[in-house]
């Protein structure tokens, strides 16, 4: 089987490739590039992809595909679908399911279900403590054999310093990334939103900064006296980004992510009380917004993500103080990445392709992804850079609608998904503003 | 502001008016909003409208017959999630007065402990067709969830620590009576400001109507944050000098030289974690008693939103002498709470002229 996609302006920033080249996937790997106009070979699929930007597969290190146990909020096969029509060909499921991803059982039942599904590559990524307790190393290794590509306690941080240093220990005997969620819980207990004035205005409990700067300081020394990969996990703040600067000077093994609702809201949208503004880390002030997109700029961080993390309509029709914290984003991180970073010119497409898939496949170690060289997986996000369209959650493919971005308007937007050499979403222009998966 | 017409406005001769400054006099509506849900989003214009309409309403409580028609037909929810006796009851005699059908529900009471959630509860509640819910819920922005699904227009009565607007505008009202104005007052408020939305409420009206507020309190329920309060998204033009709002480090500093004293009640139910090692430390540190008092100016009158821990955030001596102004807040509050229900009820200026009429 074979794909052509000709016509296409490619950037793959692992070979300094920013030129219009046609580009072969055959049997799921690809084979090279050609000059364009060469004409297809025999038995070969086209893709035309004039106007359009070619790239190595967007890879999401941070998604919430709630299966298996929560299949009313979502399921690894309309999770897969989100993703594709969102520009994500791989994405890297955490695991706080029911029960959670701490042993290989799980990790491979995630596996099936997502070959089942076919459409985005899903890689499993397994708890670092049993049942996510922070009290007893979750089996990494069985679990690393299964197919997991890197350990967390999402969502339910790991508090203690010394479990946390135990673990980076014994992740790096499997070459495991130790990802973190940032949130020191005794100076964020019980908050809602960024503690700042407009929690002070709104009456809601705040989440200090500090929740989340102290505890990648903390993960920074560790990362320092282990030796590990450490991955922080939606970095939102001044303090924790400044810790990522300077780790990295130090020559630490450290990266972090950024989500797409960090820079483009601040704490401000919470007026109004929408729990759809509601997720953690929280919107941040202006002052840490600004701080993101330098980050951005400088290189601090490595890689978008979209902590995907859909939640029912009823769980979020619930006071502020009750809702659970969480939106969906797979669809519309790419849109407000091109929209609010590139078009702006804070960063470059090249430098989004390195945030989006270049710099993710090297953080969780996922060989032959986040490239277009030879050999490598044929993965591959097509991107119309300049593509108006307005995101309608009702017709999201993911089963909920918790998101604050529905009816916005943005300029550019993944428009075809390749996985694997196989066309798993395509955005018909014009005529079909919705997509409809092929 | 609803836009129903009042099918009984129409019999209504405009010039009957016995009762002078009633709201029929005024010939627009003083406010564009449908429901009251905070003072932060408030004009000075609109603000002021509802205290001269609640003078008005001040003196139908001074008459041997205290109700009149103005809302007869009309039907008022009290939905309380949060144990209150004297908002609510507040609310309950305002409705009663104004001859308007009152339904409380309390939390207790209702189907909230069969797991019911609060927007099904406003959908049931809407069902009915009520005109006003009056709401208490212990969730900032619950009020707001119901203004989104009701027609009936939503008063809040209190959300978690976010306002009480009805609490602010009946302070404003003692504090007009007794100083003839708001403008220019030097204000302190002391104590859990974090927890507080009589703090907010009050800090938003009497910035907006000029005065100069200054906090005080324990450094774990007054956050450096608050200094930021009035400065963004709040620039609402009004027809006074411009208010202030400051943090003082001492109680004795915030209250020097001041004209009004407003102490809040230490909300133990609120505060989920320590935030001072014990009342009689706070009574000592933070109480105001007699001595701090004399610190502020000579006149300077003493409020309470109720109800008061006795000896810990107010001595007794204080809180029963003649700075205090306690008990007229209470009857204050009700000449507040008609206004508002009246108001947003739908007191047009033909209402108005009818409630005048029938006065």
């Amino acid at each position: 089987m074979k794909l052509l996609i000709t016509n296409g302006y490619i950037i793959d920033p692992t070979q300094g490739i920013n030129a219009g080249k046609d580009l072969l996937i055959e049997d799921g790997r690809v084979v090279g590039f050609a000059d364009r106009g060469g004409g297809a070979p025999e038995d070969t699929e086209v893709f035309d992809a004039t106007g359009l930007v070619v790239a190595p597969g967007f890879i999401d290190l941070h998604v919430h595909l709630r299966e298996p146990g929560q299949e009313y909020k979502e399921t690894i096969e309309t999770g897969a679908a989100a993703a594709v029509a969102g520009g994500w060909t791989s994405v890297c499921a955490m695991p706080n399911t029911d029960p959670i991803n701490d042993n290989p059982a799980v990790t491979q039942f995630i596996i099936e279900r997502a070959a089942r599904a076919g459409l985005a590559n899903v890689f499993p990524v397994g708890a670092i403590t049993k049942g996510s307790s922070g009290t007893e190393l979750a089996e990494m290794g069985e679990m690393k054999r299964a197919g997991i590509v890197a350990v967390t306690d999402d969502g339910r941080p790991v508090p203690s310093a010394g479990m946390m240093r135990r673990a980076m220990e014994y992740a790096r005997g499997f070459d495991l990334t130790v990802m973190d969620h940032c949130e020191d819980r005794s100076l964020a207990a019980g908050g809602v939103m960024h503690e700042g004035e407009w929690s002070l205005r709104l009456g809601l409990r705040g989440i200090p900064a500090l929740a989340e700067e102290i505890d990648a300081m903390r993960n920074c020394a560790l990362a320092e006296l282990t030796g590990a990969r450490v991955h922080l996990a939606h970095i939102s703040t001044i303090g924790a980004l400044e810790a990522v600067r300077r780790a990295k000077s130090h020559g630490l093994q450290v990266t972090c992510e950024v989500m797409p609702h960090h820079w483009s809201l601040t704490d401000e949208a919470v007026e109004g009380y929408d729990t759809n503004t509601k997720m953690n880390p929280p919107l941040r002030s202006r002052a840490h917004v600004e701080a993101v997109f330098e980050a951005l700029r400088d290189g601090t961080i490595d890689a978008i993500a979209t902590d995907h993390a859909p939640h029912h309509a009823d769980e979020k029709a619930l006071e502020y103080d009750h809702a659970p914290f969480g939106i969906t984003g797979l669809e519309t991180g790419v849109g407000l990445a091109l929209d609010r970073l590139v078009h702006p010119g804070i960063i470059s497409l090249e430098r989004l392709v390195e945030l989006c898939a270049v710099n993710p496949a090297r953080i969780f170690n996922l060989a032959d992804r986040g490239t277009l060289r030879r050999g490598a997986w044929g993965d591959v996000t097509i991107l119309d850079p300049d593509l108006d369209w307005t995101f309608d959650a009702s017709h999201s493919k993911s089963k909920c609608r918790n998101t604050p971005f529905s009816g916005w308007t943005m300029q550019g937007a993944a428009v075809a998904t390749i996985v694997g050499g196989r066309i798993v979403y395509r955005r018909e222009r014009v005529t079909d503003p919705d997509g409809a998966p092929i | 502001m609803n836009n129903r017409s009042d099918p009984i406005s129409t019999q209504v001769e405009e010039d009957d008016a016995t009762v002078p400054g009633t709201p029929g006099r005024r010939t627009k509506p003083g406010l564009a909003r449908k429901h009251l849900l905070g003072i932060r989003e408030l004009s000075a214009k609109e603000i002021t409208y509802l205290l001269d309409t609640a003078e008005t309403f001040r003196d139908i409580s001074q008459r041997e017959i205290k109700k009149v028609p103005a809302l007869r037909g009309r039907t008022v929810i009290n939905l309380f999630f949060e144990p209150s006796t004297r908002t609510r009851t507040s609310f309950e005699i305002a409705g009663k007065r104004l001859s308007a059908d009152v339904i409380n529900i309390s939390a207790a009471t209702s189907s909230v402990t069969k797991g019911e959630t609060l927007l099904d509860t406003g959908h049931n509640l809407e069902a009915m067709g009520p005109d006003l819910i009056v709401i208490r819920h212990p969730s900032a922005g619950a009020p707001h969830s119901l203004a989104r699904i009701c027609n009936a227009a939503i008063i809040n009565a209190g959300d978690g620590a976010h306002e009480h607007p009805t609490q602010a505008l009946l302070d404003a009202l003692t504090i007009r009576h007794h100083k003839g104005h708001v403008e220019g007052l030097r204000v302190a408020i002391i104590g859990d400001i974090l927890h507080s939305r009589v703090a907010r409420s009050n800090i938003h009206l009497l910035t907006k109507l000029g005065a100069h507020v200054t906090l005080a309190g324990p450094g774990t329920l007054v956050p450096a944050d608050f200094a930021a309060l009035i400065s963004a998204g709040d620039a609402v033009p009004g027809d006074f000098g411009p208010g202030s709002l400051r943090l003082a480090a001492k109680v004795e500093e915030a209250v020097e030289g001041v004209d009004v004293v407003m102490v809040l009640r230490i909300q133990r139910e609120r505060q989920g974690t320590a935030f001072f090692p014990s009342l009689r430390e706070y009574a000592v540190h933070y109480g105001l008693n007699r001595e701090r008092l004399k610190r502020a100016a000579p006149d300077a009158i003493v409020m309470h939103p109720g109800p008061m821990n006795r000896g810990i955030e107010i001595s007794s001596d204080v809180a029963d002498g003649s700075h205090s102004l306690i008990l007229d807040q209470v009857a204050n509050g009700l000449a507040v709470r008609m206004a508002v229900l009246y108001i947003f009820a739908g007191g047009s200026s033909t209402i108005g002229a009818t409630a005048r009429a029938e006065l």
